[in-house]
């Protein structure tokens, strides 16, 4: 079974963020569907999880609902994130949920980018915002995001927003398929197991030699 | 002293009262924090611990100093941080002024060993941040040599080696001080204190207590690991924050706007969510009682139980009544409460007595002829 996440930054109900996040998800899905996988997916609106995110950043820890949805993003196989476009970037919320995460959850993870705006003069904010933060991340993401400006919703522009859609999610899906299911990261096992070696290192001063260089940043 | 250790832990922030305006000076606050100390020994409390910061508004950079003064004006109070910074802080220097402070307050010091999160504390002391587990690591495992062996030859990454070194004054009675290593998130400082067999104290203030329990958890398991004892004895100490009123309606009312303007977390959350998801207590005395009593169940039976009450701009009187209400309503409930049910096998509170006990009924010496160092 692969398990998707979706997260949606749309602001408003209804969402154009969230139209496109459903229709890429269908994409994706109908894509694994014919390579026989079996998928799940779960999406994570952040509208209703802004009080909660903002509460994390001046708190530290997260809220129940929050540590759900980090949950669910922990768990996932891979990720289709979408946003609105704002001032030349992602919306703040959007940028605020992925500065609360815990370390290290988005390692490996494969992701899909897409976004949302007015016109399509925003569409570079793919390769701009989007793809440099999921890569500091430790990400893997997909060489094809999706942009949708307002007009692309419109019926004289064809299937052109849904062929994209299609080509995209193809892609995802290769890369899903390449990368397999995901080894979720313990970090908290990590971190003890780096201090025992740490102090079995430093208790023995004559093999301290072996610590140098093992820090690195 | 029984099972259990009751007490204060002081960050020492210079904060405005929001409900008045007014801000205390350094000197009042300083003032302020032995006059809290003080009191804390009067109401029958057994542990002051002070902070350690080098910027403002913080006024405790030098807590030997502190507790030394402290020390001169008690009898019984066990004097500690909360936390001294281990990779700032030269370790020479910590063994010296501990072992200072222990020899003058008569075997009443131990001491609480963190990190610090202060990112520019590092480099105003020669250090990097991202070298901080590291320097932690070594420094401690200095730290420790330097009060358990006679002559020290040492050479390490972080400081300038040492030939021939003596520690001045010795331990009192040979045996160090206490320690504790005290954590808000980090499973590093869980498995330091589990390595070496000492305490472990979890913060307890700022995150909800599925993370102490844990956090704790951890420990007590590597504790275990490490051969130091069953899980169950290792030595656990907890924060816990509380404001107190007879009636419960009106500490709320009286503690919401230093709740709301809190350095650490003003502006976010609600009290009413805060008090539900972390173990602060703002109500009546036996409210306070029942929330503490509930700690034991999710970290085991524990030995020390240290309590913020001076922080946020609260005022000095206030302080004081709320260690008048600790003293007199609580802690002697929680005294009683905390040995019922207490297995006969869960080590006792650490003192300077008690491990002068154990030295002299375990290990004959506390040379150490070995040569560790390269």
């Amino acid at each position: 079974m692969t398990k998707l996440a979706i997260v949606s930054g749309g602001l408003r109900e209804p969402s154009s963020t969230r139209l496109l996040a459903d229709r890429i998800d269908a994409a994706v899905r109908h894509e694994l569907a014919a390579a026989q996988i079996p998928a799940s997916s779960t999406v994570i609106e952040l509208r209703p999880l802004g009080r909660p995110i903002m509460d994390a950043m001046l708190t530290g820890f997260p809220s129940s609902s929050l540590e759900a949805a980090f949950d669910t993003l922990a768990a996932a196989d891979g990720l289709i994130a979408v946003t609105p476009a704002f001032n030349a970037s992602f919306n703040g919320l959007f940028k605020s949920f992925f500065d609360v995460i815990p370390e290290e959850t988005l390692s490996e993870m494969p992701v899909l980018i897409a976004a949302t705006g007015g016109t399509e003069r925003h569409s570079l904010v793919l390769e701009h915002a989007l793809r440099p933060m999921f890569s500091y991340l430790h990400a893997v993401v997909s060489p094809t995001g999706i942009y949708a400006a307002t007009d692309d919703f419109g019926a004289q522009q064809g299937s052109a927003l849904g062929d994209r859609i299609t080509r995209a999610a193809a892609d995802f899906v290769r890369l899903l398929r390449s990368c397999g299911p995901r080894q979720r990261r313990d970090t908290f096992a990590e971190e003890v197991s780096e201090m025992e070696r740490l102090l079995r290192a430093g208790s023995h001063p004559a093999q301290g030699d072996g610590i140098d260089g093992a820090v690195e940043d | 002293m029984s099972g259990m250790q009751f007490g204060i832990f002081s960050v020492g922030d210079v904060t405005t009262d929001p409900t008045t305006g007014s801000t205390p000076t350094e000197a009042e606050r300083i003032q302020a924090t032995v006059a809290i100390a003080l009191k804390a020994e009067e109401v029958g409390l057994d542990v002051f611990a002070t902070g350690e910061h080098h910027n403002p508004p913080f006024v405790p950079s030098s807590p030997t100093t502190l507790l030394g003064y402290i020390a001169a004006q008690t009898e019984h109070l066990i004097l500690s941080t909360s936390t001294t910074l281990i990779t700032t802080n030269d370790p020479v220097k910590i063994a010296e002024d501990f072992s200072v402070l222990q020899h003058l307050s008569g075997g009443r010091a131990d001491l609480m060993l963190g990190r610090g999160n202060t990112g520019p504390v590092y480099p105003w002391f020669g250090q990097d941040i991202r070298e901080a587990v590291p320097l932690t690591v070594e420094h401690y495992a200095l730290l420790r040599r330097l009060w358990r062996e006679e002559v020290v030859d040492w050479q390490g990454r972080f400081r300038t080696p040492l030939q021939g070194f003596t520690l001045a004054p010795r331990p009192l009675d040979n045996v160090p001080p206490f320690v504790w290593h005290g954590s808000i998130r980090t499973p590093e400082v869980a498995e330091l204190a589990a390595y070496y067999g000492d305490g472990f104290f979890a913060n307890h203030i700022f995150w909800p207590p599925s993370h102490t329990e844990r956090m704790v958890r951890l420990y007590r398991q590597r504790f275990q690991h490490h051969g130091h004892g069953n899980a169950d004895e290792a030595i656990v100490g907890l924060g816990g924050q509380v404001f107190m009123r007879k009636n419960a309606q009106d500490a709320v009312r009286e503690f919401r706007p230093y709740f709301d303007n809190a350095p650490v977390y003003g502006h976010g959350p609600s009290l009413e969510e805060f008090t539900s998801q972390t173990p602060l207590t703002v109500g009546s005395p036996q409210q306070v009682i029942e929330r503490t009593l509930g700690f034991r169940d999710y970290v085991g039976d524990y030995q020390r139980q240290l309590f913020l009450i001076d922080h946020a701009g609260l005022p000095l009187k206030t302080a004081l009544e709320q260690l008048d209400i600790l003293g007199e309503e609580v802690v002697p409930v929680l005294r009683k409460e905390f040995e019922v049910g207490r297995p006969t096998h869960i080590p006792d509170a650490p003192t300077h007595e008690a491990l002068v006990d154990t030295r002299e009924g375990s290990e004959p010496t506390t040379r150490r002829t070995e040569e560790s160092e390269g």
